[in-house]
């Protein structure tokens, strides 16, 4: 009975003592929450501007908008919460821009009240990494092969049609695992946007999209899921991000591109690839471009916002604050690329960029000259 | 001891109402000072009361909120799905097709897989610190060390299990001889059983150091050994408050996420036994709510959302109706 109450005591006093250090500690962060709602608040009274979308670009954005704060004194204070919920905050103008790893679809388009711009920020690759001790040299692949190995054709990594590409490598007899993401996420739709264009049979059996039905293999959540997917499993490939694939030191295939060429993923092959006659509006899938030396499972991740800026209560100054961060971003900005393993953009993508930017107006009149 | 407890609960509010009645019996000059205070104490009764009354109807209106939220919100998928979105086998955000079937199944096969797996040591757990040996200090690391199983976030099972437990039941599938994948129904039933345990033993354990000890001192009066006392007196005595806890951690078993997302291997399959990859409701609303960019395919997820609420519900009724089948016996 004592020590029963005794415990009870005790566990009081450790219950009290943790509920107030949780307070604590809470205060604290309710403090640095306040501050930053402070911003937010302050935010439509032009202080900072907020933005929200692609977690992919959420490493450089942090080192692009701390380098930029040091600069000019801009706070911005980027959500990184996914493409398609970047997409409905702007949707719902609750942030002054979304970033995503994909262009805004058809619907997308229609939910928004008026035209949103799309400047290219930086540029990405998918790369195909596997896990075959037995294989010394980088393993080669062709597109068809690819799409046949993610239909679940190709079964085993002996298959002659794998064998014939890479002539001279010790391949083995066991059964092929594909690791795809099990979440919704950008590298997911550069990738399915690249099958669908390189084999028709994907196309219409499961088409692209950030989340697909995948015919074969096992689902890793994040990169880091699908990573770990791969490095335990021996016979295991999967895609991920190139920058995930070279912190991790993964092996990553040579992927064939529609020139014909082997080119091994790196920033400057995904900017090569960007070196293309790029449309007006900038919304152009990288995947399979002409370009000759370029990386064929690439893709763009865009800055959206409003054409014209004066909506709510915005004033003429927060917009051009905006409008000379992003346009800083697609310029100065890009140096900051190549150290985290983004390949910055190519001139042709950066002149788009420019141009789409200039179109951005204030009730009507141009805002950049 | 419970007696005990009872007997000190009875003695103090016999001594409170003598000290009341006797205030009010005594000098009737000071009587109106005196009598202030039971007024004080009966408003003080009132507030309290009307506070908990308040308390309780805000959790029903929650979750009735909560229920009429999901509904509201997946009826976009139910007009354009119907019914067949439950036996649905085909979940294709890209086409607009929407199958709950494989979740469904993998969600309740997963979680009876683990409850399974779970009871025996949580039952053991519970008799061992009930019974066997209530008090020292093997028991109290042995109770705390349960309890701290439940404390643990759910990520760090899943990462655990993802680096230690994948591989040796990779291994294990080798010798077995099925595909060696690592990830899947079995493995992520292994991390839940670990994660329910705390649950069934826990509260197992509170109702077996509440029977009375009269009951068994009667049957080791009558030549019982330990082993007939537990299953004549100890068990039949608790067995409806230990099917509580195992139904308690069969609800947290079923809504499990993050640990069996990252160990089940998210594959939209129906599954062919339990070694094969899967996939349940609640990992799927974790790994596509952030991009689902359509709002049949929102309206979908939360739809799933709703069928797992709805499921937990009827299973706990079928419980409820379990445990008061066990206490009319």
């Amino acid at each position: 009975m004592k020590t029963i109450l005794f415990s009870f005591k005790s566990f009081c006093t450790a219950s009290l003592i943790f509920v107030s250090l949780s307070l604590l500690s809470c205060g604290g962060g309710g403090g640095s929450a306040s501050g930053s709602d402070s911003t937010a608040s302050s935010a439509s009274n032009d202080e900072a501007i907020i933005g929200a979308g692609s977690s992919f670009d959420n490493p450089l954005f942090s080192k692009m908008f701390s380098e930029y704060n040091k600069l000019n004194g801009l706070k911005v204070n980027y959500q990184s919460v996914g493409s398609g919920a970047g997409i409905a905050q702007l949707t719902s103008k609750t942030v002054d821009f979304g970033a995503s790893d994909a262009p805004m679809n058809g619907k997308q388009d229609s939910a928004v009240s008026s035209p949103v711009i799309h400047i290219p920020i930086t540029a990405g690759a998918v790369v195909m990494s596997y896990n075959l001790p037995e294989v010394k040299d980088t393993l080669l692949l062709t597109p068809g092969v690819l799409a046949d190995i993610f239909l679940g054709k190709i079964t085993k990594w002996n298959d002659p049609k794998i064998a014939a590409i890479n002539k001279g490598a010790k391949l083995p007899a066991t059964s092929i695992l594909i690791a795809h993401r099990s979440d919704g996420s950008g590298t997911t739709n550069i990738f399915t946007t690249y099958l669908a264009k390189v084999s028709p049979e994907w196309n219409t059996k499961v088409g692209k999209g950030s989340s697909v039905n995948w015919p074969a293999g096992l689902g890793g959540k994040g990169s880091e899921g699908v990573a770990g997917l791969i490095k335990q499993t021996p016979g295991a490939i999967g895609y991920i991000e190139i920058a995930y694939a070279i912190q991790n030191n993964m092996a990553f295939a040579k992927v064939q591109n529609k020139a014909g060429n082997f080119i091994t993923p790196s920033i400057a092959s995904v900017t090569a690839a960007a070196n293309i006659q790029i449309p007006a509006d900038s919304k152009v899938s990288l995947t399979n471009t002409d370009a000759a030396d370029g990386y064929p499972i690439s893709g763009f991740s865009w800055v959206l916002i409003y054409k014209e800026q004066k909506y709510g209560d915005r004033t003429a100054d927060k917009t051009t604050k905006l409008l000379k961060l992003i346009s800083w971003m697609i310029h100065d900005g890009q140096q900051y690329s190549g150290a985290l393993n983004y390949a910055p953009l190519s001139p042709a993508a950066v002149s788009v960029g420019d141009a789409i930017l200039k179109s951005a107006t204030y009730d009507g009149k141009p805002i950049l000259q | 001891m419970d007696r005990s407890v009872e007997n000190d609960a009875i003695t103090r509010s016999d001594l409170s109402l003598r000290v009341i009645s006797s205030a009010g019996a005594g000098q009737l000059v000071k009587a109106k000072a005196k009598t202030r205070r039971p007024f004080r104490q009966i408003r003080t009764e009132n507030v309290f009361k009307r506070t908990l009354v308040i308390m309780g109807i805000l959790m029903v209106i929650l979750v009735l909120g909560i229920l009429l939220t999901l509904v509201v919100q997946s009826l976009p998928s139910i007009k354009a799905l119907g019914p067949k979105y439950l036996w649905g086998k085909v979940w294709d955000p890209v086409q607009d097709i929407y199958g709950a079937w494989p979740f469904l199944l993998g969600t309740l096969i997963s979680s009876f897989l683990a409850l399974f797996i779970s009871i025996p040591f949580s039952i053991a757990v519970a008799i061992f610190l009930g019974e066997y040996y209530p008090k020292g200090w093997l028991p109290n690391l042995l109770k705390n060390t349960v309890e701290l199983i439940a404390a643990v976030p759910s990520v760090i099972y899943g990462f655990w299990g993802l680096a230690v437990l994948v591989p040796i039941v990779r291994n294990f599938e080798n010798k077995i001889g099925v595909q060696p994948v690592g990830v899947g129904i079995f493995s992520s039933s292994l991390i839940l059983a670990v994660m329910i345990i705390p649950y069934a033993a826990s509260l197992g354990r509170s109702m077996i150091q509440m029977v009375p000890s009269t009951l068994k001192e009667a049957a080791y009066g009558l030549g019982a050994t330990r082993w007939e006392v537990i299953r004549s007196v100890v068990l039949p005595y608790t067995k409806s408050g230990l099917f509580a806890g195992i139904l308690l951690s069969l609800g947290r078993a079923l809504g499990e996420t993050m640990a069996v997302t990252m160990v089940i291997g998210n594959t939209s399959i129906i599954p062919k036994n339990i070694f094969s990859p899967g996939n349940t409701m609640a990992s799927v609303i974790a790994n596509e709510f952030t991009e689902a960019d359509k709002a049949v395919y929102l309206s979908a997820l939360i739809e799933l959302g709703l069928v797992l609420f709805l499921v937990t519900v009827v299973i706990n009724m079928i419980g409820k109706k379990i445990i008061d089948r066990f206490t009319t016996e």
